[in-house]
């Protein structure tokens, strides 16, 4: 899905803070992006995510060069990967039913045909009583299983998540994972960028670790 | 807050609380998000000056139509009275030239009180015209407009001694030029009105989509594509040209109704009778008033398809 080969990024005339980057994503995967603060996750999950470009390398993204991408290619990969924001990024006007029907709504589909499953969604995440609920009223749980379903809703071969687990309790944190794991069977692949050891213990699985803007991959 | 328990069993459909969700989507973008009094304020004032202008074109054109028509429905044949000619006889052998023309209606000679009239405000009341050499005026009024020719009765009429014809071309010419001056000035000016319109929402828009960057960022990271992202930013700009165009539109309006009713009041005092010699009635009439529906809806279109191409351009420049 995805294949980095000696991906080097850099911002302006800065240091390169990633470097000789060589891994790939493989289809129905499961793998943690670790590192300390600074080490580059962010900056690798922009990359990923196809927000911005190396400044040296080749990215492949679904047998595709990012290179070579045009600005109209993007809505349309980019639908091919979900993405949880470390802030949630919800549209604090919608309602959690709102904000997660979004992603079907931006590709046009009418309501009535994406109502029962993004309903279903709600409930299978444990949302189904807050659908009428705005964000501010929400607690941190119930934002990231909104932000989760709404990377979900259409049904993404990849998901990303910034430290999907950084502002919950262990207790929570446990559960975020299970449900993780359990879009992992349903065949979707998953990258979570955390430095949560503890969450890596319980579930142990791939591993890039980022230090230093290089990148060891732990099978 | 209570956390609400995970199901991380196997999807499902759980019937029951689709009922409660309310219905109707909320609008991606919030209006209120959108500085729209501000626009609508802005939109308004253009589409005030704009219909102005359409108006007081329609109204300077109708009038300047008014007088070459007039002036067109007839011609003077003026007989100077030369030495040894007999100014009556050569009136009459005029008058037989323009009777006998095509497409004359008619001709008389101005009697001697009726020269005095047209003398009045120069040579002042009671003056005896008899011991001055006075030209005689005969008015031609012009029938069929198509069958007449002006220059063949101007040389039939050149052929009497002291005659000569007046066909007021000097003031049709001069009317006509005043009035496409006037149409030339009127679209300078809604092109200056449309251009600033342009630019007030091109700021305004590139405002709202600063103020909504958190929007655009997700509904970029969800896969939408820029049409979409326009679309609902132009929905909103549409309705905002749409308020504004129309409050200028509706005020415009009301002044043009103000002004006629105005005239109407003072129409038979002295300064009513000029303003009506100069204006006609002063009424715009129903196209003045179409034409500023027009440029309400024109104003509205600039407005959205601005905002669009504008949105456009920004996500280009962000992406």
């Amino acid at each position: 899905m995805f294949r980095f080969d000696n991906v080097g990024l850099r911002y302006g005339m800065g240091p390169e803070i990633l470097r000789d980057l060589n891994f790939r994503i493989g289809p129905r995967s499961f793998q943690y992006l670790t590192g300390p603060s600074g080490a580059g996750k962010s900056s690798l999950l922009r990359l990923l995510f196809l927000s911005i470009q190396p400044t040296r390398g080749l990215i492949s993204v679904f047998g595709r060069d990012a290179s070579t991408l045009r600005h109209n290619d993007l809505p349309r990969l980019r639908r091919r990967i979900g993405v949880v924001f470390q802030d949630f990024r919800l549209l604090d006007h919608l309602t959690t039913y709102e904000n997660v029907a979004l992603a079907l709504r931006v590709v046009g589909k009418p309501e009535q045909r994406y109502r029962s499953d993004v309903l279903e969604l709600l409930n299978w995440v444990g949302l189904g009583d807050r659908i009428n609920a705005y964000p501010p009223v929400l607690s941190g749980g119930e934002k990231q299983r909104a932000a989760i379903a709404r990377a979900v809703i259409g049904h993404p071969e990849i998901l990303l998540a910034d430290e999907p687990t950084g502002n919950v309790d262990p207790p929570l944190a446990r559960r975020l994972l299970r449900l993780f794991v359990e879009l992992n069977r349903l065949g979707t692949s998953v990258v979570i960028a955390t430095h949560d050891t503890d969450l890596m213990r319980q579930f142990p699985a791939r591993t890039l670790a980022l230090e230093d803007g290089r990148l060891n991959v732990h099978d | 807050m209570t956390e609400t328990p995970i199901k991380t069993a196997r999807l499902r459909l759980i019937p029951g609380r689709a009922s409660q969700r309310r219905s109707g989507a909320s609008p991606i973008v919030p209006p209120n998000s959108i500085a729209g009094t501000a626009l609508i304020a802005v939109v308004a004032i253009m589409s005030f000056l704009a219909c102005l202008t359409v108006g007081a074109v329609t109204l300077v054109q109708g009038a300047a139509e008014d007088w070459q028509s007039d002036i067109l429905r007839e011609v003077t044949i003026q007989i100077l009275p030369l030495d040894g000619v007999d100014l009556a006889a050569a009136t009459e052998r005029a008058l037989g030239i323009a009777r006998a023309a095509p497409g004359i209606a008619g001709a008389r000679a101005l009697s001697d009180a009726e020269n005095a009239a047209l003398l009045e405000p120069w040579l002042g009341l009671g003056l005896d015209t008899t011991d001055l050499p006075i030209p005689r005026l005969i008015v031609v009024e012009i029938g069929d407009t198509e069958a007449v020719d002006l220059a063949a009765l101007g040389t039939a009429v050149a052929a009497v001694p002291g005659a000569a014809l007046d066909d007021h071309r000097m003031w049709t010419e001069r009317l006509r030029s005043m009035a496409n001056v006037t149409v030339v000035v009127g679209f300078a000016v809604l092109i200056l009105v449309f251009a600033a319109t342009i630019m007030s929402v091109v700021f305004a828009t590139r405002g709202a989509m600063a103020g909504n960057g958190a929007i655009v960022s997700v509904l970029h990271f969800i896969g939408a594509e820029d049409w979409f992202v326009a679309r609902e930013f132009q929905r909103h700009f549409l309705v905002l040209g749409l308020k504004g165009g129309l409050l200028g539109a509706f005020g415009a309006a009301v002044l043009f109704a103000i002004l006629s009713f105005a005239m109407g009041t003072i129409g038979e005092s002295p300064e009513g009778i000029q303003v009506s010699a100069l204006f006609g009635s002063f009424a715009v009439g129903p196209g003045g008033y179409f034409g500023a529906l027009l440029v309400a809806f024109v104003i509205a279109v600039i407005t959205a398809v601005t905002s669009r191409l504008t949105v456009f351009r920004y996500l280009r420049e962000v992406r």
